[in-house]
């Protein structure tokens, strides 16, 4: 903003160092924070988990939380807390492997279209334009009923619609980086295709791929267990927040059995959220103020 | 055309030789997180009315600072600290907001550096005229709208009904900065700031923008600040100017004086780093430069800023200098011109000059075979489609082009942006691949080999690129970036010996060898440029292309650079072929000159013949574009205004390609392509009356 | 423009061709055999009832042929049979689009309404608590699970605080107002019956509000960047050198640019928003499109899965060519 609002000559506090760190660094750190605080509760389920996540008892079914049950009983008796940390292995796993494949998919086929232009470009462009042209939830639930239910095949079923957009960011980044004059300068020392690619056009473009993975997984979290609480995800007994969600959806009186692993999925995409907000702002130059 | 307002009793004029803007002891300062930037560090200076006044200075000056500071534009995190701007006798700097309001736009305007962002692309030209115009409520809209038609003409728009009608991107850069001067204009400000109006466009559009310039200030009667880091342009139109270094006024006075005889170092450092297009000595092709870079704003030296680098340096520069009156109406900041000194002519040209180059064999006698030889050379780039059904379209960016470069040749390549200059550079590098023709280089046909049968020839041909920024990869080190081409074509054996070449390079480009473990955004855009240049050394090549090496750096920059290409020709005995917009600056180092318009060839000549007796009409515009930094020179050279702008490369003209702009075409020349014949010894035109302009 | 119209409408015949074979490959090749998906276990282990099956809708015949097949029926609007209820696919959507529609659309305007003022008044407060609120209310808009929020309001609003109706278009002893659009708020209008407008609109708000919430999060983030990048451009200073006033240069000079990516993305959106509908409506048992994807999709209704993602396709595509066009229109440079 220009000064106009204020006095010519006030002189404004300038914000303190540790202000100016939380204003910058502070979300992200904390979507680090609750990142790393869930890989470590998937990693250590079994040490925290007073249950096992499938053991029925139908004495004591849909139980408020107390101390013997934290988060409460399920309709089958099971305890939600224990259920809750182990769906954390499938949610965060089925997240990253979707856009970290997907990723890696994309990236190549856009990258090498960028590269050598001409008509795979073209034809590898119009296969993206068709994907994105099916709304994506609706497309990977078609796929993933198409190929029965089950983990593995719904994976498959978010990486048919995952990579394009990938494939399409991949595209645009070589594209800019290619015209770059420090490329046409690696194109005048005669070097390799290969290695102009690879040191020299990768490494600049990877930036604004890593912030949409990063941004991205969250939302293939949010994909996953959706299609899990549409049926389409994990088999019944298998602990996932999506499913945990639907098996709670219509009891509204025993609230915490939909209540906590829908939570769950909020802060971890949150955490993604923050994180890979915070990478963009980094990257961005324009942000960064000298 | 009348553009005066309708209906309206002229503004009260203030009587010629009162103050329209006094400036004293202003300073601006960037509070950033790495400490307070004296960008504008107590400037001092007066605008009276009809009074034309130049800021000169290179990048970081804070001469554009200043600029903003008058109106109040400052973004965050910059501030005014200090001082006191009064315009027609008011405090700008106590104004609150709505005053301020009605001060832009009305009592001052501006025109900045790009037309191209300045306008809003998606906002008719008609609105964001007569909006202007409307935020004063000096007229309805109808009225606005009649006057911004009437202005348009004005400026030198054809057709004005229509062209209010467009949106930005119809127009060209050159007709954009028109509508801003329009705007500018509007209200009849009784001050215009224009900053950097001209430096984004080419020269012959420049000279028509800065006649406009002058003619307005005639008519309109409205003081102008014009701010620029070329003296030239400044000599062009100003009376009096200001000289900026380090956030400081360094010299003040009128045009003439301090270009003629200046006071201060700096300026005298400025003046003679610049090489003349109507001055050539012989045999000394390198440049007065002064060494060093402006100091770091961060931490600016306690004594004179200009100390550290100034070649008149006395012990009493310790301590920092005031501006002083060192003659009637002439202030310097300088202990040394104190006493009304004037400084020494530039002695150390002549003393750094090398041993006079061997006389260049002219191609037309010469047994050897040339270096480098292209004919026909054709690249048309495909346009995007215009939407599904569209037909596909052209750009004819290099359309049959003829060239020899002997070996040891120094080759000035020039024309306007667009012309298909950097096209060719990038054909006969073979980063773009011809559409047709032949290339041959050192005996190798390379128009259509395959990029392994280059490769080898790769190491005698080398290029160097024009934006220091751009042409180096950020993510690799100096050192990386250096001893890849050497590793990759085999060149050393042992890392160890890798590391020597390496040093070695630096050294030869005047970089400290210790540097190499740096990252590139760690350097200066001139020490950019010389890792560059490092880089094309790397393979020991024979040819070097520039492509414009030094557009995008400061005159004194410039003039180090281009030192350092004529040391490293003498050293390693290169050819260049060099590409760039200045003519003054090909004309200083080339020994052949091809004159680009349109993708083709209009004129080939040895430099001094180009300039004393150019054959093509194109030629002659060109030449007579370029600002003279000497007002008594500007003042009695007669200018060619070549008027209007090229035509589109998608759809070039019939037969000769300049003939929409040529005075003297005749109807043949739509007809028959005039093909580039010899007229003299060693000098080709592409024109069916060389000469006869 | 007309030209420009004209080739992005082609484009999109183009693509629709497309993308029905698209569909028409998913349901015939990739679950093996398409017999077994839909016959059901029992009959698929009679044999003879496979061949006679397989003879009847022809899918003993090559793919290709399937294909135009498939193709004509899809001309007379034959999207086939839905196993769960026995009746025409397109008949069935065509009974429960619009209650999507209306939830979708309404669901829309709260966004647009509520996001776009949202993120200009965050770019133009900068690093001020407005900002905050809106970056806050985005991120967690962006980052809830749809169905989990929609589970949370009924509990809170409805169950526990009791003050907002519960699941369904109407209450339930309420009589639907006499169908002429099938969007209940239209046609209670016009029907003159406001209790049954009312009782609408009292059912739109949850769902509507729950639907909304990641359309509004990304709308306020996409207006506040580009807000932010339009507000650093040269011609807003300009426009300050002009004299013009602080809100005729957001209105007259930022907004416009600022707007072009926000219906970009605001199209695509409300795209979604008709596909977010299936969680949304499953919870709130919203009998719509959602809720009938979501039925089909459990009991792996074949036919009426297809059939449905080919609708929601075209429709993709009908809202992308409205984008395109719309784009046009509000940036000159974009046709030539």
């Amino acid at each position: 903003m220009a000064d106009a609002a204020l006095p010519a000559r006030a002189i404004a506090p300038v914000a303190s160092k540790r202000r100016r760190w939380m204003r910058r660094y502070g979300l992200p750190t904390l979507g680090a924070l609750v990142i790393v605080i869930w890989i470590v509760v998937a990693i250590a389920a079994p040490i925290l988990s007073p249950y096992l996540p499938v053991t029925v008892d139908v004495t004591a079914r849909l139980r408020p939380p107390s101390w013997r049950h934290w988060l409460g009983t399920d309709v089958l008796g099971r305890d939600v807390f224990t259920r809750l940390v182990y769906g954390t292995r499938i949610s965060l796993t089925t997240g990253v492997i979707v856009v970290l494949v997907g990723a890696l998919i994309g990236t190549l086929v856009g990258g090498i279209a960028a590269y050598l232009r001409g008509r795979l470009e073209e034809l590898i462009m119009r296969i993206t334009d068709l994907v994105l042209c099916f709304p994506p939830i609706i497309l990977a639930m078609a796929i993933a009923a198409a190929l029965g239910i089950g983990t593995t095949n719904t994976i498959i079923a978010m990486l048919v619609v995952w990579w394009p957009k990938f494939a399409r960011l991949a595209r645009s980044l070589v594209l800019v980086q290619r015209s770059q004059e420090y490329v046409e300068a690696a194109v005048v020392m005669g070097l390799s295709p290969a290695r102009i690619l690879l040191r020299h056009i990768i490494p600049n473009s990877i930036g604004p791929l890593i912030v949409l993975v990063t941004l991205d997984i969250g939302n293939a979290i949010i994909t996953f267990a959706g299609l899990s609480f549409l049926g389409l995800g994990v088999i019944p007994p298998t602990p996932e927040w999506g499913s945990m969600v639907s098996e709670g959806r219509e009891l509204i009186e025993q609230w915490w059995v939909a209540a906590f692993p829908g939570l769950a999925i909020l802060t971890v995409v949150l955490g993604f959220n923050f994180l890979g907000d915070g990478i963009r702002d980094w990257l961005d130059p324009r942000s960064r103020r000298r | 055309m009348d553009a005066a307002p309708p209906n309206r009793s002229p503004r009260t004029a203030p009587a010629a030789g009162s103050l329209v803007l006094d400036v004293r002891d202003l300073q601006t300062q960037f509070f950033t997180d790495a400490g307070i930037v004296r960008a504008v560090d107590g400037v001092s200076f007066s605008v009276s009315a009809g009074e034309t006044l130049g800021i000169v200075g290179e990048s970081g000056s804070g001469k554009s600072v200043t600029a903003l500071s008058l109106m109040r534009l400052l973004d965050e995190p910059s501030r005014i600290v200090g001082g006191e701007i009064r315009f027609q006798g008011r405090d700008v700097l106590a104004m609150d907001a709505e005053e301020l309001r009605k001060l832009r736009g009305e009592g001052i305007a501006m025109v900045f550096q790009d037309p191209m962002t300045s306008l809003n692309p998606v906002l008719r030209i008609a609105r964001q005229l007569a909006e202007t115009m409307q935020a004063h409520g000096r007229f309805t809209r109808e009225q606005a709208t009649s006057r911004a038609i009437s202005l348009l003409g004005r400026m030198g728009i054809t057709a004005p009904e229509r062209a209010i009608n467009s949106y930005p991107h119809q127009f060209s850069g050159g007709m954009r900065q028109r509508v801003m001067l329009a705007m500018g204009f509007s209200n009849e400000p009784a001050l215009l700031i224009a900053d950097e109006p001209t430096t984004a466009l080419d020269v012959t559009i420049q000279a028509q923008i800065l006649g406009l310039i002058a003619e307005l200030n005639r008519d309109f009667g409205a003081a102008i600040i014009l701010i620029s880091h070329a003296l030239g342009v400044i000599a062009n139109v100003c009376q009096r100017v200001i000289v900026m270094y380090a956030g400081e006024v360094v010299e003040e006075g009128p045009t003439e004086q301090v270009l003629a005889d200046p006071r201060h170092p700096y300026t005298w450092a400025l003046i003679n780093a610049v090489p003349r297009i109507d001055r050539h000595v012989p045999d000394t092709r390198r440049l007065v430069t002064i060494e060093g870079t402006p100091p770091d704003p961060l931490a600016m030296p306690s004594g004179c800023r200009f100390a550290p680098r100034c070649p008149f340096r006395i012990a009493q520069c310790d301590q920092h200098p005031a501006l002083i009156e060192v003659a009637p109406g002439r202030k310097a900041r300088c202990w040394v011109t104190q006493a009304g000194e004037p400084l020494p002519p530039p002695a150390t040209a002549r003393l750094a000059a090398g041993p006079p180059r061997a006389a260049q064999p002219s191609p037309a006698q010469d047994v050897t075979p040339p270096l480098l030889s292209v004919r026909g050379l054709v690249k048309h780039f495909a346009l995007p489609r215009e939407g599904f059904f569209g037909k596909g379209r052209y750009v004819h960016a290099v359309d049959g082009v003829d060239l020899d470069v002997m070996p040891g040749e120094t080759v000035g390549l020039v024309g306007e942006s667009g012309c298909g200059k950097s096209t060719f550079a990038r054909l006969v590098a073979r980063i773009h691949e011809p559409s047709a023709g032949s290339i041959r280089f050192a005996g190798h046909e390379i128009a259509d080999a395959s990029a392994s049968a280059i490769r080898p020839l790769r190491r005698r041909m080398q290029m160097v690129f024009q934006d220091p920024y751009a042409s180096l990869n950020p993510r690799m080190t100096v050192a990386d970036i250096l001893s890849e081409p050497i590793r990759f074509h085999g060149l050393t054996k042992t890392a160890g010996e890798t590391r020597e070449r390496v040093e070695e390079l630096l050294t030869a480009v005047g970089l400290n060898p210790k540097m190499a473990i740096r990252y590139p955004h760690e350097f200066s855009g001139g020490q950019r440029q010389r890792i560059s240049i490092a880089r094309a050394l790397a393979l020991k090549p024979d040819f070097i292309i520039a492509d414009e090496p030094i557009s995008s750096l400061d005159v004194n920059i410039q003039a180090q650079i281009i030192n350092l290409l004529i040391d490293l020709q003498e050293k390693f005995q290169l050819t260049y072929l060099f590409i760039a917009h200045d003519l003054a600056v090909v004309r200083h180092i080339c020994d052949r000159i091809v004159v680009f318009y349109l993708g083709k060839v209009m004129e080939i000549a040895p430099a001094a013949d180009l300039f004393t007796a150019s054959l093509h009409p194109y030629t002659r515009y060109l030449i007579s574009a370029v600002p003279i930094p000497d007002a008594d020179a500007e003042r009695r050279r007669t200018r060619l205004p070549l008027a209007g702008e090229p035509p589109s490369a998608v759809d070039p003209p019939s037969g000769c390609r300049f003939r929409t702009r040529c005075p003297i075409a005749q109807p043949i020349c739509a007809e028959v392509t005039p093909p580039l014949a010899t007229h003299r010894d060693g000098h080709l035109a592409a024109c069916h009356f060389p000469g006869q302009f | 423009m007309l030209r420009y119209v004209l080739s992005r409408l082609g484009l999109a015949i183009v693509m629709a061709l497309l993308s029905t074979l698209v569909i028409f490959l998913i349901a015939n090749t990739v679950p093996g055999d398409p017999v077994l998906s839909q016959l059901g276990d029992l009959a698929a282990s009679n044999k003879e009832f496979v061949a006679e099956w397989r003879a009847k809708w022809g899918l003993d015949l090559p793919l290709w042929q399937r294909y135009l097949i498939f193709l004509q029926q899809l001309a007379h609007g034959d999207l086939g049979i839905s196993i769960s209820s026995q009746r025409p696919v397109l008949q069935d959507i065509r009974d429960f689009a619009p209650a999507t529609l209306e939830l979708a659309s309404i669901a829309f305007l709260l966004s647009i309404v509520v996001g776009i003022p949202l993120g200009i008044l965050a770019a133009v407060r900068r690093d001020s608590w407005i900002d905050h609120t809106a970056r806050l209310i985005s991120l967690i808009g962006v980052s809830s699970p749809t169905f989990w929020l929609a589970f949370i309001m009924l509990a809170v609003f409805y169950g526990g605080l009791q003050i907002a109706p519960g699941p369904g278009r109407l209450d339930t002893i309420a009589l639907p107002p006499h169908a002429v659009t099938g969007l209940y708020l239209i046609d209670s209008a016009l029907a003159g019956d406001w209790d049954a407008f009312r009782d609408a609109g009292a059912h739109l708000i949850l769902p509507s509000i729950v639907l909304a919430a990641a359309t509004l999060g990304l709308i306020t983030r996409t207006t506040r960047a580009s807000m932010l990048e339009s507000m650093q451009q040269d011609y807003v200073r300009v426009a300050r050198a002009k004299g013009l006033r602080e809100v005729r240069i957001v209105v007259g000079h930022v907004l416009p640019n600022a707007l072009i990516p926000v219906v970009t993305l605001g199209g695509l959106a409300y795209a979604n928003l008709l596909t977010g509908a299936v969680l949304t409506e499953t919870i709130f048992s919203w009998p719509g499109l959602g809720r009938y994807t979501f039925r089909s999709a459990v009991s792996l209704d074949f036919p009426a899965i297809m059939g449905i993602t080919l609708v929601v396709a075209m429709v993709y595509l009908l809202i992308n060519l409205a984008i395109d066009i719309s784009y046009a229109l509000l940036d000159p440079r974009v046709v030539r």
